[in-house]
């Protein structure tokens, strides 16, 4: 169903927040990511606020959906995106990366026991999905005991956020190949395909096209989709979600630092906090196109 | 002699006791486990058969997942299915699991804290012919060294199946834990009855009275060499206590350092670097109770090579010989 404008609207205004949040958080942190959390804002709003199948106030719901981030130094996004949602006081956003916090540099489960897997090393939460969206499989237990038509009767999903950068990590196509396989259509991965990685853009550092044709020779659903169209963005998870006998990738085209014109398409604010002055300036432009 | 209190195989020093490998008690156990708990699910990297998974994916083929050569798929999968409340065991030779994936193993089961079962099958020089890059020397410092998970090398393949059943029920440890295997046949050390828990360690041989003068501590598959190496003693009028330290972590340090405290003097055994090892987790856990001096028999910071497996344990120093050697070393140092 199309999202109506309505809609549309509550979540700029929501991504908005998120993206103010993210920069507060990192100015106060004085250290963190910048680019990949900012450019990532709309599809974790979407997800926080639309998408998921979750309770913030019952965090442990079994029935929820997982969401696996894999690239887990864009936790300001997450972070912001689950305080938002009211897993826990907007203010707490402030205590990132501060000795005794539950926000850690890189989400620690033990800390913070909403997130579904400790992360930070990249390469290995598209193999956690998989191996979650794995174990629902084993437990979908088809009447007739044919293993091929599980899929009936699923409605959770595990979501795999990851980086591109990360499809440099060798563990990464490991799970790949495995969940075309096992044909997990419960699996959804959605790729923040923003073009740059820490030295510099992805196709200087380890090209990684054509990033479409090689998920597909994997046996994955591949949609490609702007990470920052709602609507469009909407339509593909529901597309992902009727897909019967395949994993689902969605190459979410994002722009790093979206929504401050300073940091934005800059692979130097990939792993750098604003300062100060920064932060106040990019609050500034964000609050300028507030609705 | 054998300690009478824990029901060891009364045919351990018979020409023709029964040898099973180490390994063959892992994938025994793991059936019963997974008869037990239907949610313990197996996970094998192109070796199910060579780490005796295959029992388990013959009898639970929907509970099986085959991830192909890929040992850090293999484990960071196994976490993802803990988190799901599965209680995932994967096996691999020690040497790619846990020598390929330690920082899989580290973020996404130890810092992640998922139980999961990790069996390194085929640690030591005993793996013989395949040689050197086959033989992992390296796997209880790389596992001990990990907050938050447990390390077991069992001495036979009957505590192999005790330790598999016991790390496979949650409540008794929700810890990850580490299987060490050995790949050649070994003799029958234990019965059914003999006492096994993790954390605690047993005297398998005690002299027939009074205290004894050398306490050795032995980890897996060297049992038996050492307690060859105690009864010849024994006949020379050395006294000897032999302790089975199959749980290296969590150790039974009350056990230890009382060793420790009866004999002044100890001896470790095993089939592993002495650099890091369980002769090292044991010097660290004296020195800091109860310093005492310690002979390390182990292979002494080398690689292994192609060989029959007696022949890799003889040279690399670890046989029955070898063992008395380091008692009667131990013997002439002055405390």
């Amino acid at each position: 169903m199309l999202l109506t404008d309505e809609t549309i609207l509550k979540l700029e205004k929501k991504a908005n927040d998120i993206r103010i949040s993210i920069i507060e958080m990192l100015v106060e942190a004085k250290s963190g990511h910048t680019a990949g959390a900012l450019g990532m804002a709309d599809i974790f709003t979407l997800f926080y606020f639309h998408i998921l199948k979750h309770d913030p106030k019952n965090p442990a719901w079994p029935e929820r959906d997982r969401v696996v981030l894999s690239n887990g130094h864009i936790c300001p996004v997450l972070y912001a995106a689950m305080a938002h949602a009211g897993y826990f006081p907007v203010e707490e956003l402030k205590t990132l990366r501060k000795f005794g916090t539950r926000l850690q540099g890189h989400p620690h489960r033990e800390y913070l026991p909403y997130v579904e897997n400790s992360s930070g090393p990249l390469g290995s939460g598209l193999s956690q999905a998989v191996g979650m969206a794995l174990a629902d499989k084993i437990d979908q237990k088809d009447p007739e005991g044919k293993q091929a038509s599980y899929g009936a009767g699923v409605d959770r999903f595990i979501y795999c956020f990851m980086s591109d950068g990360e499809l440099d990590e060798g563990n990464t196509w490991e799970a790949i190949m495995l969940a075309g396989k096992n044909k997990l259509r419960n699996l959804i991965a959605i790729i923040d395909r923003n073009n740059i990685q820490i030295e510099g853009m992805t196709e200087d550092v380890m090209p990684l096209e054509p990033l479409h044709s090689k998920w597909k020779s994997f046996n994955w659903h591949v949609i490609e989709v702007s990470g920052h169209d709602f609507s469009s963005l909407d339509e593909v998870v529901e597309e992902a979600q009727t897909i019967k006998d395949k994993p689902t990738v969605i190459i979410a085209h994002t722009i790093p630092g979206k929504g401050v014109k300073e940091f934005e398409k800059n692979y130097k604010w990939h792993g750098k906090a604003p300062s100060k002055e920064e932060g106040e300036m990019a609050i500034k432009e964000l609050q300028a196109i507030r609705f | 002699m054998l300690n009478p209190k824990l029901k060891l195989n009364p045919k351990i020093f018979n020409e023709d006791v029964e040898q099973v490998p180490i390994r063959k008690g892992f994938g025994q156990g793991l059936v019963e486990a997974g008869k037990m708990d239907s949610n313990v699910v197996g996970l094998s990297a192109d070796l199910t058969e060579s780490t005796q998974m295959n029992l388990f994916a013959d009898k639970f083929p929907e509970r099986f997942i085959q991830v192909g050569v890929a040992e850090q798929n293999l484990v960071t999968v196994a976490s993802g299915m803990a988190a799901m409340g599965k209680i995932p065991f994967c096996s691999s030779y020690a040497m790619f699991s846990p020598g390929r994936n330690w920082e899989q193993i580290r973020t996404t089961i130890s810092y992640n804290d998922q139980k999961v079962v990790m069996a390194g099958s085929h640690s030591g020089v005993s793996v013989g012919p395949d040689g050197g890059s086959h033989q992992a020397l390296e796997d209880i410092a790389l596992m001990r060294v990990m907050p938050n998970m447990d390390v077991i090398s069992p001495c036979d393949a009957i505590e192999a199946k005790k330790a598999t059943l016991a790390v496979a029920q949650k409540g008794k440890t929700n810890k990850p834990a580490y299987l060490r295997l050995v790949r050649e046949k070994t003799p029958i050390i234990t019965t059914e009855e003999t006492p096994f828990a993790l954390g605690k360690a047993e005297i398998y041989w005690m002299p027939d009275v009074g205290l004894a003068q050398v306490g050795i501590i032995v980890t897996g598959g060297l049992m038996h060499r050492t307690l060859l190496a105690a009864k010849e003693l024994e006949a020379e009028g050395i006294k000897i206590k032999v302790m089975n330290l199959s749980s290296i972590k969590p150790m039974d340090n009350d056990a230890v350092i009382a060793l420790a405290k009866e004999c002044k003097k100890i001896v470790t055994v095993e089939e592993h670097q002495i650099v890091g090892g369980m002769g090292s987790a044991v010097a660290e856990v004296l020195a800091a109770h109860y310093p005492t001096m310690i002979e390390f028999v182990g292979v002494q910071d080398k690689f292994g090579q192609s060989g029959t497996p007696n022949e890799l344990i003889e040279y690399y120093g670890m046989g029955k010989n070898s063992i008395k050697e380091a008692v009667r070393k131990m013997l002439k140092r002055k405390i």
